[in-house]
């Protein structure tokens, strides 16, 4: 009872922070500054969740893009269809919205979990890189889908009914309360017993199996988690920039996500985050230079493999830089 | 009844005949060996009770029931733990977490559970670890508990294996040449540990090995391959004078001697 009380307070005290800052951003910073804050914070999402499946797992996703097409546009969709209903019961007022918004970006997550688990099972029953091959499948062929399909405005994108496209629901509260929530959930279970399996699994998978370990249920539950998480940082991606686009989900935002996570360091949440943050000011460090993207990618990945193999935490969380590891023992309690 | 029988077992790889033919039982609570030279086809064996490969004929029956076409994971929950030939620990996690990782039965809550960190949660996770600690303390690692597995010694790797199959709470041991590598004192510690594990522990053990001192010391039967055959099966006094087991390690005896085999 005093433990969901404390963790009620801190619920509370953690929205209200953000809350706070939010605010601060909204006076301090120029518009593209803040857009900036809320593309990073998406990117976080991103990473920690492809983290999990390409980290902790140790399966290589490459077709993240695609799990973020499905929220988006989800969300996007189910965003328009509910915000009538919403008006009529709640009124036109934030608590309205953020319903909608909130209800909408779940949906997405959902979609995304479930495509996850489409594309998953049969790849993931596998052992090797197959899921590598069928996700970057899946990128594309979701891309072309949403480049045809007429209900969600084909190649144009979709923008709602409303002249003025999407609402723009998505604001420093919101992205950063879902960064907040999905880090904490994510960080829960990498460090659980289920963590620690698909880590086995990353580390031997033969081993794992004989160790009981239900192997491919794990790896298809860690993939849908991820596919989800990438559904959120869709949702609220379509939600800040009036519509979604097909070409806003090509192959070249699936090479971002990976490059978050090496950077930061695959395997280490915090370096996830980390990775996240760099991506999004890199990429508008470099808009002038945006066709040779890719190039600087590639020269940055290379440098990094050679100068830093691991990352730039390795497999090591953030607080446990500065002690020796111990990681999730589990032996002494984990808080 | 035995606990675990082999009937005709064949695996076969392409052109190869891996195991042939191989039957035979295990009773409980007994210290069965398996050996022959090397690629008679033991290890194979292994995997195919474990159910990393699927023979091609046979059946292989834990107390009775078939195990055929079961994945490793289910037939490791069954109760048959292994440990590897060439080491097989997850590397770059804790000694703890290692055996951690093998106490699915222990552990009930669910990823939900996990992910907010509820009470059932902490529960299995505390059961867990003090299981764990037990195992490492009877393999004398529990001072390591929080070191990278990689890092270890060779030998506290080894036992670091048998501690983390012990985990699954299994009925059957398998354990691949637990003996490689080690030096005579080791071997003999590792000679106590087994019989520890039967005696104290009433586990029933395969024990596939090259080290004869250990093999001869630890076995109450010993089963003989070779080229994938059952050659012979017998007690430790019998099997160091059978004529097939010395031609199939030493190879071909005396011509005057030849019409025997």
């Amino acid at each position: 009872m005093k433990r969901t009380l404390l963790r009620a307070a801190i619920f509370v005290a953690v929205l209200l922070v953000i809350y706070g800052l939010g605010v601060a951003c909204e006076a301090g910073f120029t518009e593209y500054v803040q857009r900036i804050v809320l593309l990073a914070g998406i990117n976080v999402i991103l990473a920690v969740g492809l983290n999990l499946i390409n980290g902790t797992t140790g399966q290589f996703s490459i077709g993240h893009a695609g799990f973020m097409a499905v929220g988006a546009y989800g969300a996007a969709y189910v965003g328009v269809q509910l915000a009538p209903v919403a008006h009529r019961a709640l009124g036109t007022g934030a608590v309205s919205n953020a319903f909608s918004f909130n209800l909408a970006l779940l949906a997405g997550a959902l979609f995304a979990g479930l495509s996850g688990l489409i594309v998953g099972l049969p790849s993931l029953r596998l052992r090797g890189d197959y899921l590598a091959v069928v996700t970057l499948g899946f990128g594309e062929i979701i891309r072309i889908l949403f480049n045809n399909a007429t209900f969600l405005g084909a190649a144009t994108g979709y923008f709602g009914d409303d002249p003025s496209g999407l609402p723009a629901y998505t604001t420093f509260f919101w992205v950063y309360a879902w960064v907040a929530l999905i880090v904490v959930l994510i960080h829960n279970l990498t460090f659980s017993q289920t963590g620690r399996s698909l880590t086995a699994i990353r580390e031997d998978e033969i081993a794992a199996e004989a160790m009981a370990t239900p192997t491919t249920r794990l790896k298809v539950t860690a993939f849908a988690i991820s596919a989800a998480t990438a559904g959120i940082a869709g949702g609220l991606f379509a939600h800040m920039q009036a519509g979604v686009r097909p070409e806003d989900f090509r192959f070249e935002k699936s090479i971002d996500m990976i490059v978050m996570i090496i950077v930061g360091g695959l395997g280490s949440i915090s370096g996830a985050i980390l990775g996240g943050i760099f991506v999004a000011v890199s990429l508008e460090l470099m808009r002038d230079l945006q066709q040779y993207r890719l190039v600087l990618y590639a020269l940055l990945l290379i440098v990094i493999m050679i100068v830093r193999p691991q990352g730039l935490l390795g497999r090591r969380e953030l607080y446990q830089l500065f002690r020796k590891r111990k990681a999730g023992s589990g032996l002494e309690s984990s808080r | 009844m035995s606990l675990l029988e082999l009937r005709g077992v064949d695996k076969i790889f392409g052109g190869l005949h891996a195991v042939r033919g191989v039957s035979f039982a295990v009773e409980k609570g007994s210290i069965f060996g398996l050996i022959g030279p090397n690629g008679a086809g033991k290890t194979t064996l292994f995997n195919v009770i474990t159910g990393v490969y699927r023979p091609e004929h046979g059946e292989i029956l834990l107390a009775g029931k078939d195990l055929a076409g079961l994945r490793p994971a289910r037939i490791a929950a069954r109760g048959v733990a292994r440990t590897f030939q060439n080491i097989r620990i997850f590397r770059s996690m804790t000694v703890a977490e290692n055996v951690m990782v093998a106490g699915h039965h222990l552990h009930s809550a669910s990823i939900a559970d996990a992910m907010l960190r509820t009470r059932r949660y902490e529960q299995d996770e505390r059961a867990l670890g003090k299981r764990a600690h037990e195992l490492l303390e009877i393999f004398g690692l529990s001072h390591l508990a929080q070191e990278v597995a990689g890092s270890l010694p060779y030998g506290s790797q080894r036992r670091l294996e048998i501690a983390r199959a012990l985990m699954l709470s299994p009925e059957l041991l398998l354990l691949d040449e637990p003996a490689a590598g080690m030096n005579s004192q080791e071997a003999r510690t590792l000679n106590e540990q087994i019989r520890f594990l039967r005696d104290k522990l009433g586990l029933t053990v395969i024990l596939v090995e090259h080290n004869m001192a250990v093999i001869m010391k630890v076995c109450e039967t010993i089963h003989v391959v070779d080229h994938g055959e059952t050659i012979a099966q017998g007690n430790p006094a019998e099997i160091k004078v059978n004529p097939a087991v010395l031609a199939a390690y030493l190879g071909q005896e005396e011509p005057n001697n030849q019409a025997r085999s």
